[in-house]
């Protein structure tokens, strides 16, 4: 296929959701996805949950779920950093999502089960995102979509707001394809070391990318080269606390270090940074990747003794122990008398709740920073350290969108035949902050939005 | 592969699944892996004998080969549970017979089908074999009664005490000092064997042949297992007929022992025959290679007995008749053989890893706050 009607750039949510919507508008679609077929799917390949709004309880998520509550979370975790016209649409247009899957193949897991959170606001994918993937690729294959694998976009060529060429590389090398209209699916730059070099500098060095190795980036820089808007924030990056063992790119989920709350942390040099104890909700993670950021060699230690250990949730590799601080310390190639002296300076600080106070408030006084809850003293050997650095999940860098999913253009305006979904234009909605759930529901709503377009577009 | 090594694999994989948690809503085998998450060996035997090999985890793992990972739950189970077999087996000396099975299992059923054909050959007059007989106690003159409860009885009880034992070891050592049975969870460990709710893949089915879900292997294990309850069900309904009625065998076509006989014949016939031909479809990657020549075989042999059974049952007019019965009563004294010593035994333990489940379901309600669960993904 020289000359699709629509190709869709990309193999993840976005990708799919647009593939099939604009197949059963009635084009001729190509897909084409950088990863080979047996790591297709992006980062959705890691993902579990999506949001929705909903006026009423439903298999899938408890309780009721409005547009309001959902603007008002959106709008408190962005801190306002959101086009509001796209992020009403977001809303509204996820209240059928689910139907949507469901007629697509994707099967969700019903709460009733019982080993699920009882979620209002999310629902989550019966196996994880690679299961919905299965599904949708398989729908698409038998709708009529040819899919090819370790098929990249490697350069958009724009002239007067249309698409005219895209060059591609695949197998057999590289090739021109002059598609009616293109929808660029692909993610964004995070597996991009040079990108992120750009605009971390050194500390780049230090960050697992937490998801694909495939999201290289190029359309998004290509787009913008060529007069695309820029949206979002370039130095951005949502970066969570991963342990610091982990494999380069792709350890997805199971990184993740979680129990701050349990101990404290300390850098290279044995020192704290932060309050361990502030819980900060759903954005705790992402607060840590970014402090980890910003320490040196962005490398910290969360600290624990027995009764953290024992708290700890599994986690992907054990911890590191020993029967004494000085050993850990030595473990960590830390000196041991630093370490040691934060953790008698920290249990020295630590302060029991107030009367009749949550038992959790434990907390210390006159320490800098301070721990202000869950602050128990770290006596019981034996020690152990999970050492962190920060885990990139996406960039908050995209390209900005229309309500039509089409890309909008410097010069004003929006390119003809050029559309946009998923990560790649997720900053028009969260241009910071992160809401559990938000990506994946971006990508289907907008997916289906610029797949439809795209047909309709194509097909006059 | 090396028994420790089989668990190790086991232990790795599980290890990543209790830091990920995606598959939870397939099955049981992972909150239950969340409930032991030392996964020490006897963790891993009950495990992997709660693990009805769906595969439906291996094609949703994000860590699934070509990851790095390579995580591969549902080999890396099957394999621990071929383990566990060996393991808890009695006598200690037998287990030796799950380490070759490939080879024993076929030996051990030839060498049942050769005793009892070769001895009849020997010990009844080829007029006598091969002579029509109708009516009341046809069978019996070419295989007296005795001889036959006895070919049956025996090697039966000698399995079911084998079981029973190998049943109280695994219990002993996975449930060590629980609290003692509830009738919720009996009643719970009983459904869940009977309609085998962990093969429904929490809803859409299981990845028998790829990634796409389907419920066929859940029916045609239905149809075997029912089918073979059916085909005992008939000897049960014959002796009664026998003892409790005087009636002697050949039965009429309508008569109860011929009709639960029939049913469930066919039924394990199209079920063996089902299942293989599943087998032999499905994509290798999720199963262990090594068990594969065992279960086929073992599909064999239940073929045998149900096909046998009702050749049997069709020609039992003729002059076949001694002959078609020697063959017939040989696969069974095999199968009644080879049930301690072979996948046969997964019932027992699937059993028992399901009722024990339940009774850890029952004794943990599970609470989660919404605002965690919230948190908890990204
Ligand atoms: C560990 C982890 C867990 C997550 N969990 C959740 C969650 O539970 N809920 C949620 O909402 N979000 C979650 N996210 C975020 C979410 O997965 C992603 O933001 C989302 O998948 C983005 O979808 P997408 O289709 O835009 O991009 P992706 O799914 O990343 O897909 C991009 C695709 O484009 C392909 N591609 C890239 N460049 C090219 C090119 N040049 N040519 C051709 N193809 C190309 C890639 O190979 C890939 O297939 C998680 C992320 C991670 C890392």
């Amino acid at each position: 296929m020289q000359r699709p009607d629509v190709l869709v750039i990309g193999g993840g949510t976005a990708a799919l959701c647009a593939a099939i919507s604009a197949r059963r508008t009635g084009a001729q679609v190509l897909l084409i996805e950088q990863a080979p077929s047996g790591l297709r799917g992006g980062n959705t390949r890691h993902s579990r949950n999506l949001r929705v709004m909903h006026e009423e309880p439903t298999a899938f998520s408890s309780d009721t779920y409005p547009e309001d509550d959902f603007w008002r979370d959106l709008w408190s975790a962005t801190g306002g950093a959101t086009d509001p016209g796209l992020a009403r649409l977001l809303i509204r247009r996820s209240s059928d999502v689910t139907d949507w899957l469901a007629d697509a193949g994707v099967h969700l897991q019903p709460t009733a089960g019982g080993v699920l959170p009882a979620s209002r606001k999310t629902a989550f994918f019966l196996g994880g995102g690679k299961t919905m993937l299965n599904a949708l690729y398989a729908r698409a294959g038998r709708l009529g979509v040819a899919i090819r694998y370790g098929c990249a976009a490697r350069e958009l060529l724009l002239q007067n707001a249309r698409v005219e060429q895209v060059k591609i590389q695949a197998e057999g090398g590289p090739q021109t394809l002059r598609p009616l209209t293109t929808v660029a699916c692909c993610g964004g730059a995070q597996a991009n070391r040079q990108w992120l070099r750009t605009q971390w500098g050194e500390a780049a060095e230090g960050f697992i990318n937490r998801g694909t190795p495939f999201a290289t980036g190029e359309v998004l820089a290509s787009l913008l080269q060529q007069g695309a808007v820029a949206v979002g924030d370039p130095r951005g990056a949502y970066l969570v606390a991963v342990d610091a063992r982990s494999p380069a790119d792709d350890g997805g989920i199971v990184t993740r270090v979680r129990c701050m709350p349990a101990g404290i942390v300390v850098d290279v040099e044995g020192r704290r940074f932060h309050d361990e104890g502030v819980d900060t909700a759903s954005t705790r993670y992402s607060a840590w990747g970014g402090l980890l950021a910003d320490r040196p060699r962005q490398t910290g230690y969360l600290i624990l003794d027995a009764r953290g250990l024992r708290a700890a949730p599994p986690s992907l590799y054990p911890p590191l122990t020993a029967r004494t601080l000085a050993d850990l310390a030595a473990q960590l190639e830390m000196d041991p008398d630093r370490l040691q002296a934060s953790v008698a300076t920290y249990n020295a600080a630590v302060r029991p709740p107030a009367e009749g106070a949550d038992p959790a408030d434990w907390h210390t006084i006159g320490l800098h920073p301070p721990k202000s809850r869950h602050a128990l003293t770290l006596i019981e050997p034996p020690f152990g350290a999970y050492p962190m650095r920060p885990g990139i999940t996406f960039t908050y860098q995209g390209i900005g969108v229309d309500a039509q999913a089409r890309v909008r253009i410097q010069a004003g305006g929006s390119a003809e035949n050029l559309f946009a979904a998923g990560m790649i234009m997720a900053p028009n909605i969260i241009g910071r902050g992160y809401l559990s759930g938000l990506a994946i529901t971006i990508g289907i709503v907008f997916g289906r939005i610029a797949g439809e377009e795209a047909a309709r577009h194509a097909l006059g | 592969m090396r028994s420790d090594e089989a668990l190790t694999e086991a232990r790795c994989a599980l290890g990543i699944c209790n830091a990920c948690g995606y598959c939870n809503g397939f099955c049981d085998v992972f909150e239950a892996a969340k409930r032991r998450p030392v996964l020490t060996d006897t963790d891993l035997y009950q495990l992997a004998n709660l693990c009805h090999h769906c595969r439906n985890c291996l094609y949703a793992c994000q860590y699934a080969p070509p990851h790095p990972f390579a995580v591969n739950v549902p080999r890396a189970l099957a394999r621990a549970r071929w383990r566990s077999y060996e393991a808890y087996a009695w006598p200690d000396s037998l287990a030796l017979l799950f380490r070759r099975n490939v080879l024993a299992a076929p030996l051990v059923a030839l060498a049942a089908l050769v005793a009892v054909v070769g001895g009849l050959l020997i010990a009844v007059p080829v007029e006598q074999l091969f002579a029509r007989y109708q009516g009341p106690g046809a069978f019996y003159r070419v295989v007296p009664l005795e001889i036959m409860i006895l070919l049956g009885a025996l090697p039966l009880g000698w399995s079911l005490i084998a079981m029973t034992i190998g049943l109280y070891r695994f219990w002993q050592a996975t449930r060590p000092g629980s609290a003692s049975l509830s009738v919720d969870a009996l009643a719970a460990g009983l459904r869940d064997t009977l309609v085998l709710r962990n093969l429904h893949g929490g809803g859409p089915g299981c990845n028998d042949l790829d990634e796409r879900f389907s419920h066929a292997r859940r029916w045609l294990h239905h149809g075997l297992f029912y089918g073979f309850l059916l085909c005992l069900a008939a000897t049960v309904a014959a002796s009664l007929y026998h003892h409790l009625l005087g009636l002697e065998a050949p039965y009429p076509l309508l008569s109860p022992p011929v009709l639960l006989g029939t049913v469930g014949g066919l039924a394990m016939a199209v079920s063996t025959a089902g299942l293989a031909y599943v087998k032999w479809r499905a994509d290798p990657e999720p199963t262990a290679a090594e068990t594969l020549g065992a279960d086929y075989g073992l599909l064999a042999l239940l073929f045998l007995v149900a096909v046998t059974g009702l050749v049997l049952l069709g020609w039992r007019a003729s002059a076949a008749m001694g002959l078609l019965l020697a063959v017939h009563l040989g696969s069974v004294l095999g199968l009644f053989l080879l049930l301690p010593y072979s996948k046969l035994v997964h019932a027992v333990y699937r059993f028992a890893a399901l009722l024990g489940d339940a009774l850890d379901r029952h004794r943990e309600p599970r609470s989660i706050s919404a605002d965690q669960a919230e948190r908890e993904r990204t």
